[in-house]
């Protein structure tokens, strides 16, 4: 366990020192970059493009999450009822699209830059949320329902209390999916002119500068990995309290 | 009885009336000029048109028959196309040699409402996998015929369509190339890995985690780092060019989508030995059979289905990331996109995307039907095991 911390730790400062200071690693890259050629990427800092690339994909995963919540909190409710199957239907087709085609078809209805990307970012991530926070507010312990309800909690209190609580560690699992992909989506916004880590390996790739291509995928891969692992442990430690919190009952 | 998502259905298909239904530009590069949908043809016809998408999309809202909710998205469908037809001939009437005419926000929304009812209504019906299977057949034949027809032809993506025909067939073979060759690839390397995996769970438990972080880095990344590996494989291994390994093109997509259909092979094939029911585990191996016995003749039929929705998953996914390949020279469809987004043609953007996204769908439907026509095997074994 302490070796995972150890590379961790390892991974985080090498990751800050890519962004940070691209040019101790001039030396690593160098014989990638065609003779003659720049070896650090320098047309824009690279602090600059991973905060806007995080800001794009924490602004659509908050949104995302927010709205797709809501709805399936609706959805699971008597009065939304008539909607559920509706949504299934909805998700199941909506997931079959592939992101980087809901960022091209963004792209007619709003135009270039980060626009289209953001939008792209939300609609795809809306739906492994919604899917999981339905399977999470659906599947609960028929007995612990039956005993919120005995214990004369209303339905607000219910939900608030007990289903939110209780489907937590599902909903949690629906938002890592869904930031990986915002993450991986945010990449190819590039293409579309958004500001993002992929114009590195964009930049890489039409000046056939290998340098910036492994620069940009080195930090755009460690980026995804650290954050995945950082919201499976939360995830872990929620579940551990949930369940503990249940055994203690 | 009414129901409550066609009202909802009836009301957004009636709002998205009133935003422009096509547009009418004076080339293939600029944004061009919206009309409504009662603006493209003479009162006669537009009257009748938009009558019969009001009546589909009211039939839509008969909660209780939805074979006729299923026939009014049908009738929609069909006006909407009408009305493009109609709409295309009087905005090119003397517009101009270069003028495009496109379908616009307005028809999407309509489309996207009346496909929503449409599959709404057949999942009200429930159809068995073999209906299911007739269905897409039937509206795939149905969208071939129309793309044929040429009723369409004067459309702005039809003619980007017309002017690229074979670097079109062309893209599409080299998509399903990717997307299918890798599942393949991955099959034959993650089944073996999965029934590992099954066998010692101590292998599971460091494979899959390192599966899911590959699987994690964005596709953008993975694409751009498998360059200098391939470029080197292919600079020092002799003989490792002539059989097309390179830095760019096809290789480095083709590597990149094996490594991202890994996890949900391996996975799920561990997941579909481990589903066995424990019974039926005692019963084959009270019966003498072998270890290899029992995982051709028990678990690996019980757990197909599990193995197949595994996949579904990567078939799927590979579609979809087969687009990247278009930037690193690998073609497919991502080609388009990619060239549509340089030159911002947007109904280039769009040849690329819509057969993607079609693909992607029929892919999912037809992996879909193969897992539901596995299950009642296992149904059937599993009930008769105890």
């Amino acid at each position: 366990m302490s070796g995972g911390g150890l590379r961790r730790i390892a991974l985080t400062a090498l990751l800050i020192a890519l962004v940070v200071r691209p040019s101790w690693f001039a030396w690593a890259f160098a014989p990638f970059a065609p003779t003659g050629g720049p070896v650090i990427y320098e047309r824009a800092s690279l602090l600059s493009l991973s905060l806007n690339h995080l800001g794009l994909v924490v602004l659509a995963s908050t949104a995302a999450t927010a709205v797709a919540v809501t709805l399936a909190i609706l959805v699971t409710r008597p009065a939304g009822a008539a909607f559920l199957p509706l949504s299934r239907t909805i998700t199941n087709i909506g997931q079959t699209f592939p992101p980087v085609a809901v960022l091209a078809l963004a792209v007619p209805a709003l135009g270039f830059g980060s626009g289209p990307t953001l939008v792209a970012l939300f609609l795809y991530g809306l739906l492994p949320i919604f899917e999981n926070a339905i399977t999470g507010l659906t599947t609960l312990p028929p007995a612990t329902m039956e005993a919120a309800r005995g214990i004369g909690l209303n339905g607000w209190q219910r939900l608030n209390r007990v289903e939110l609580p209780l489907a937590l560690p599902v909903i949690l699992t629906g938002i890592r999916l869904s930031v990986v992909i915002a993450l991986g989506t945010a990449t190819i916004g590039s293409t579309v002119a958004a500001k993002t880590l992929g114009e590195v390996i964009i930049a890489g790739l039409l000046t056939n500068n290998t340098a910036y291509v492994l620069q940009g995928g080195l930090i755009v891969g460690l980026f995804a990995v650290l954050i995945y692992d950082a919201m499976i442990r939360l995830e872990t430690y929620l579940t551990q309290r949930v369940t503990g919190g249940a055994a203690g009952r | 009885m009414l129901s409550a998502p066609g009202l909802l259905f009836f009301i957004l298909g009636c709002a998205a009336l009133t935003a422009p239904y096509m547009t009418l530009a004076a080339n293939r590069i600029v944004a061009g000029d919206g009309f409504r949908a009662w603006q493209l043809a003479a009162p006669g016809p537009s009257v009748l048109a938009l009558g019969v998408l009001a009546a589909g999309l009211a039939m839509g809202v008969l909660g209780a028959w939805p074979t006729l909710r299923v026939i009014g998205a049908a009738l929609g469908l069909g006006a909407l196309i009408w009305l493009l037809t109609l709409g295309s001939t009087t905005l090119l009437d003397g517009a101009g040699e270069y003028a495009r005419v496109s379908p616009a926000a307005g028809f999407w929304c309509l489309v996207v409402v009346l496909a929503l009812l449409l599959a709404d209504g057949l999942t009200n019906l429930s159809p068995g996998p073999w209906a299911r299977l007739g269905i897409l057949g039937v509206i795939l034949g149905l969208l071939a015929a129309l793309l044929t027809s040429g009723l369409l032809s004067q459309l702005s993506i039809m003619q980007e369509f017309s002017s690229r025909k074979p670097a079109f067939f062309d893209a599409l073979s080299r998509h399903l190339w990717l997307s299918l060759g890798s599942l393949l690839l991955a099959a034959i390397i993650g089944l073996p890995l999965g029934i590992a995996c099954y066998r010692k769970p101590r292998l599971q438990d460091t494979l899959l985690p390192a599966l899911s972080f590959l699987q994690t880095i964005p596709s953008l990344a993975m694409f751009g780092i498998m360059i200098p590996l391939l470029g080197w494989v292919g600079d020092t291994i002799p003989g490792a060019q002539a059989i097309g390994i390179a830095g760019i093109g096809f290789a480095p997509a083709f590597i990149a989508l094996v490594l991202y259909s890994l996890l949900p092979v391996v996975a799920n094939t561990a997941a579909g030995l481990g589903s066995t029911p424990p019974a039926a585990q005692e019963a084959a191996r009270g019966m003498g059979m072998t270890f290899i016995q029992r995982l051709a003749k028990v678990e690996l039929p019980l757990g197909l289905p599990i193995i197949l929705a595994g996949l579904r998953i990567v078939l799927v996914q590979n579609i979809g990331l087969a687009v990247i390949a278009g930037l690193i020279g690998g073609g497919g469809f991502g080609a388009f996109v990619f060239q549509g987004l340089n030159q911002t043609a947007i109904d280039l953007i769009l040849l690329g995307a819509l057969p993607t996204v079609a693909l992607a769908l029929v892919a999912g439907v037809l992996m879909d039907i193969l897992v539901a026509l596995t299950q009642p095997h296992t149904r059937h074994v599993s009930e008769s095991a105890p």
